[in-house]
């Protein structure tokens, strides 16, 4: 917030104008850009804000797209987001090639170098951790299959960054400050000096015309920099947490948990319960102050499950997801698992569910 | 909150446990037995598991059930259900209704 406030005494004016104050406007732009380009592995030049990471994601695979002419085809991972799976269709005017994923949600590796290799691939598009399960993927061999093939890689970056180091490999990023502890409003697309994109749209070349609240940038760096000094630190003990619940849950009967246990974000769960639905899971829990998420059908409102639950093939229904804040202590963690069993046991009971197996 | 009340029905349970009708595709496992078949149609995410797992229990070691459902997600949860205890999923297959028929094999 202080950042914010510092920011609009100082970056209220138009950044494109000349005065004074703009000119005040524009470094404290630059500024951001900078200190956001010094954390992906990049350079200002090649640090592009934009408002939502839907924006980012839909120019990004356009402007890619618009440079390679005659090229139709993208390939993506079967747990993609859906902002990036709209977005790549919308670029392509067609689906994308799926590739399907492990059990523990890493793209198959050798699908992938095949998929890339076909004629006609104007670009892959792959994330770098997932959001629900936590997975982080082998980045540097599908980067160096996408390269082998000269298909340029577009990877989504946003649950990642800020809590895990930057990838190296891609030729494109997008990255999003909330998921960082930043502002909503800012989304950043990183390219490098090498990264070919064509301006399929109005504005003088920007990804985004009009660029974005500076006292935004600036508030989404400042909370960047400060995620990046405590990383370790607050890896290491949010990834002890989520390990002491994963090994409390896969004990406890008819649970799935779900994702890879090692090579994962240190702050993400997810697991399943067999005969509970997502959405009385949310309400127990959250009566007993855990606001959890859940990739049930039933709990968000939509027909289908969680798209990532199904491609890995884990139990849809029942579905627990946790992202742990960094300020989550110790005794937050056993409260929850104190108050799991109880809540399970109401719901399947309530349901009717049969007894499970010892 | 009353999106769900069909699925905390306790009528809800019982009303729809009902023999799949001849026609069905009830044959997916191969049977044709009325008795291996649970009707689920209608219900959402997780009755249909339910409804097949208070089955199972009543039925012997490697008998064929098929569970008719028209809710999506019982084509994951079908397979992850037989994956987490015990049985083998045998295959699933689109019924003339729109439902889906899943069927498993009980283990033993």
């Amino acid at each position: 917030m202080e950042a914010v406030s510092a920011g609009l005494a100082d970056g209220w004016a138009d950044p494109a104008r000349l005065n004074s104050e703009s000119r005040r406007a524009r470094t404290l732009l630059d500024a951001s850009r900078d200190a956001i380009a010094d954390v992906l592995g990049t350079r200002m030049e090649h640090v592009h804000l934009v408002p939502t990471p839907h924006l980012a994601f839909e120019r990004i695979t356009a402007g890619v797209a618009a440079a390679r002419r005659g090229c139709d085809r993208a390939v993506v991972g079967a747990t993609e987001r859906d902002a990036l799976m709209d977005a790549v269709q919308s670029a392509l005017g067609r689906e994308p090639d799926v590739v399907a994923v492990s059990r523990l949600g890493h793209i198959d590796v050798e699908a992938f170098a095949a998929a890339v290799s076909q004629v006609g691939v104007a670009f892959a598009a792959v994330q770098h951790a997932n959001q629900e399960i936590g997975t982080i993927q082998h980045l540097g061999t599908l980067a160096e299959s996408a390269h082998a093939a000269g298909v340029p890689l577009i990877v989504d970056a946003t649950a990642s960054i800020g809590h895990v180091a930057a990838p190296s490999g891609w030729d494109a990023l997008v990255a999003h400050a909330a998921d960082w502890g930043g502002p909503a409003g800012v989304a950043v697309i990183a390219t490098t000096p090498h990264t070919r994109w064509l301006p399929v749209w109005a504005g003088r070349g920007e990804f985004a015309p009009g660029g974005v609240n500076p006292a935004l940038a600036l508030a989404a760096a400042v909370a960047l920099q400060e995620r990046m000094e405590d990383i370790d630190a607050t890896d290491a003990r949010l990834r002890e947490y989520i390990t002491t619940i994963r090994q409390a849950v896969a004990g406890m009967d008819g649970i799935d948990v779900v994702g890879d246990p090692d090579q994962r974000l240190a702050h993400v769960l997810t697991f399943s319960c067999l005969y509970a639905d997502g959405e009385a899971l949310v309400s127990e829990l959250d009566r007993a102050g855990f606001a959890i998420g859940s990739g049930s059908a039933c709990a968000s409102g939509t027909l289908e499950p969680s798209r990532v639950l199904a491609a890995v093939g884990a139990l849809t229904h029942g579905n627990v997801r946790l992202a742990l804040h960094p300020g989550v202590r110790q005794e937050d963690i056993q409260a929850f698992l104190d108050e799991l069993p109880g809540a399970l046991e109401r719901i399947r009971s309530r349901l009717g569910a049969p007894r499970l197996a010892p | 909150m009353s999106g769900s009340d069909s699925r905390r029905d306790p009528d809800a349970l019982t009303g729809n446990v009902t023999a799949g009708r001849p026609g069905d595709d009830a044959g997916v496992g191969g049977s044709g037995d009325d008795a291996g078949v649970v009707d689920a149609r209608g219900t959402a995410c997780p009755m249909p598991i339910i409804l097949l797992a208070q089955r199972a229990t009543a039925h012997l070691p490697g008998t064929e059930l098929t569970v008719l459902a028209t809710d999506i997600a019982a084509r994951y949860d079908v397979p992850a259900w037989a994956r987490m205890t015990g049985h083998t999923f045998v295959g699933e297959k689109e019924t003339d209704g729109g439902a889906w028929a899943l069927t498993v094999r009980l283990k033993g």
